[in-house]
């Protein structure tokens, strides 16, 4: 698989700094202009802006406002959806991820994600997370590589001596870091995350905003979530969305630091929503 | 308190109604083995299982019929399951239910579940014993004849079977950078097999009672040799049944017993292909 993707290195590209931008740090992800429909109703519309690297980026913004479907972009998940349809460019490292030559599961490989509702395959423990380096032919101790990707989500004590166990007799949290654990397994670049707290209690939201921000420091991060406290919590960016009410379709409305977005932010519909006048 | 006691009493006949007509559909079927039973009971004995028929009805068996069944069968499942399987993968997974063509495919494969026996086996007649396969009338044509009309039942129940593996485990797989064949092979077709497992199990019981398109295809009632390839020739339980059926009973050789121990066989089979479904479905079901 002569994907371009699979030759470029993660430093290949440094991202020339945007305007309005505090700190220019290198981009991983570079959208310009990225409009998303789903036939021909678009979901969200227009949006411009960088994701840096090792930072946490969150999106947020009101049901609607097109933040899931914007991830799922990322990856080229939407791919999955007959109907689905991007426009504009988004670029990984330099790398149109929409251009012809780019195989989407050549960038799913790079780019992992986590989903709103654990979704543990009806396996044990180990064959969960063995069955991404076995799929994608990783050679290597895999007991070594299990460890350490249970490790590395701070689960591995919880279920060291249940390895072989189904993965459905685990809780909610646990199967959360499974499913992250099981990402990291692949070694992505880039973890994405679409609300992977709803579905938790508050002890196992916390768990995982701790492993998040430990997962930084190798890998870049973006969320999306609908708790406002999280992201002021975890992320270093926000991207706030919202839906015009003519038409419903998601726009970009501010794109900062997070502090910046939720103390000061420009915009008076971003400052509505995260003082929890609307939304 | 009056109109009350009217509508109780309403309910109350309703209630005998319905009884009455699930009494109806139970008390014929047990009429009906009760009365097999009363007359095969004695007949099926280990020498019916193991003898061939016989014009004197004393040394008569199903053993021809028995391991004809068996073959058939086999060759049945031979048939019916990668080609059910691939067939409801390809339905399920990879076409397009926009596109005029696979909702003309699915519309027929429902279409085709729902056709007579008989004309499957005019279908085997024409295509496998005679015409461009020219088979002959053996083993490989009456078994790829049964398959051809129970492997709607097979797509059928192969689809539920996948559809009920939730979209978020191919989801999960997807995004891990698994192909699509991969998330298909490894993740959903695993969790499918007990309801496919189950749908081929209950195609079979289904099979296995066929008699009409068995006759069309040319399986022979008196044989008294087992087959010994897919290109012998044979007979099959149901088809042994009928022979003894409409043969002429006197004094000297009764053929009804026979025929009444060879339902009541044919029922065992039945019963156990169909506990074994039950059992399947029950234990490994995966649970969401």
């Amino acid at each position: 698989m002569a994907s371009p993707l699979t030759t470029i290195k993660p430093t290949a590209k440094e991202a020339p700094p945007r305007d309005g931008q505090s700190k220019p740090r290198e981009a991983i992800f570079q959208l310009d202009n990225v409009t998303v429909s789903y036939g021909d109703k678009p979901a969200v519309h227009d949006v411009t802006f960088d994701i840096a690297r090792n930072e946490i980026t969150a999106l947020i913004g009101p049901s609607g406002c097109g933040k899931s479907t914007l991830i799922r972009c990322l990856n080229r998940m939407n791919d999955l959806i007959s109907s689905a349809r991007v426009e504009g460019t988004v670029a990984f490292h330099g790398q149109d991820l929409y251009s012809s030559e780019v195989d989407a599961v050549e960038v799913r490989k790079r780019i992992g994600m986590v989903f709103q509702k654990p979704n543990p395959f009806p396996k044990s423990i180990y064959d969960n997370i063995a069955f991404g380096p076995r799929v994608l032919g990783v050679k290597g101790d895999m007991d070594e590589i299990v460890e350490r990707a249970l490790r590395h989500a701070a689960v591995w004590d919880e279920v060291k001596d249940r390895l072989k166990t189904n993965a459905f007799g685990m809780s909610g949290g646990q199967q959360q870091r499974l499913c992250i654990a099981r990402c990291l397994a692949v070694e992505p670049d880039v973890i994405l995350m679409d609300e992977p707290c709803s579905a938790l209690d508050p002890i196992s939201t916390g768990k995982i905003e701790d492993l998040m921000i430990d997962l930084k420091r190798d890998y870049s991060i973006v969320i999306v979530t609908h708790n406002m406290q999280q992201a002021a919590r975890v992320s270093d960016k926000t991207a706030f969305f919202t839906v015009t009410p003519d038409d419903r379709v998601g726009t970009l409305v501010e794109f900062d630091d997070t502090e910046t977005v939720f103390t000061n932010p420009t915009d008076p519909r971003t400052e509505a929503y995260v003082t929890g006048k609307v939304g | 308190m009056k109109a009350s006691r009217t509508q109780a009493a309403k309910d109350l006949a309703f209630r005998l109604a319905l009884l009455a007509c699930l009494a109806i559909a139970i008390g014929l079927l047990v009429l009906l083995l009760v009365d097999v039973a009363l007359d095969g009971t004695g007949t099926l004995t280990w020498d019916f299982v193991n003898n061939f028929t016989s014009i004197s009805a004393d040394k008569a068996g199903i053993q021809a019929g028995l391991w004809g069944t068996i073959w058939l069968m086999g060759v049945c499942a031979f048939f019916i399951v990668p080609v059910g399987v691939a067939t409801a993968i390809y339905l399920e997974e990879y076409a397009d239910p926009t596109k005029w063509w696979n909702r003309l495919i699915e519309l027929n494969i429902q279409n085709l579940a729902a056709v007579p026996s008989i004309v499957y086996g005019i279908l085997g007649l024409a295509f496998l014993v005679r015409g461009p396969l020219h088979l002959g009338n053996v083993v490989l044509a009456g078994g790829l004849t049964l398959g051809l009309l129970v492997l709607p039942m097979v797509i059928i129940a192969g689809r539920e079977a996948l559809r009920a593996v939730p979209s978020s485990i191919r989801e999960g797989s997807m995004a891990l950078g698994a192909t699509q064949w991969q998330t298909i092979w490894r993740q959903v077709l695993p969790a499918a097999v007990p309801g496919i497992a189950t749908g081929v199990i209950l195609a079979l019981s289904r099979a296995i009672g066929e008699t009409a398109p068995l006759i069309v295809v040319g399986a022979v009632a008196v044989i008294a040799f087992n087959p010994e390839g897919l290109d012998s020739q044979f007979t099959a339980m149901p088809i042994q049944i009928f022979d003894w059926i409409s043969r002429a009973s006197n004094d000297i050789n009764d053929y009804r017993p026979l025929a009444a121990a060879g339902i009541l066989l044919l029922m065992i089979l039945l019963l156990a292909m169909n506990s074994v479904a039950i059992w399947l479905r029950n234990r490994y079901e995966q649970k969401w």
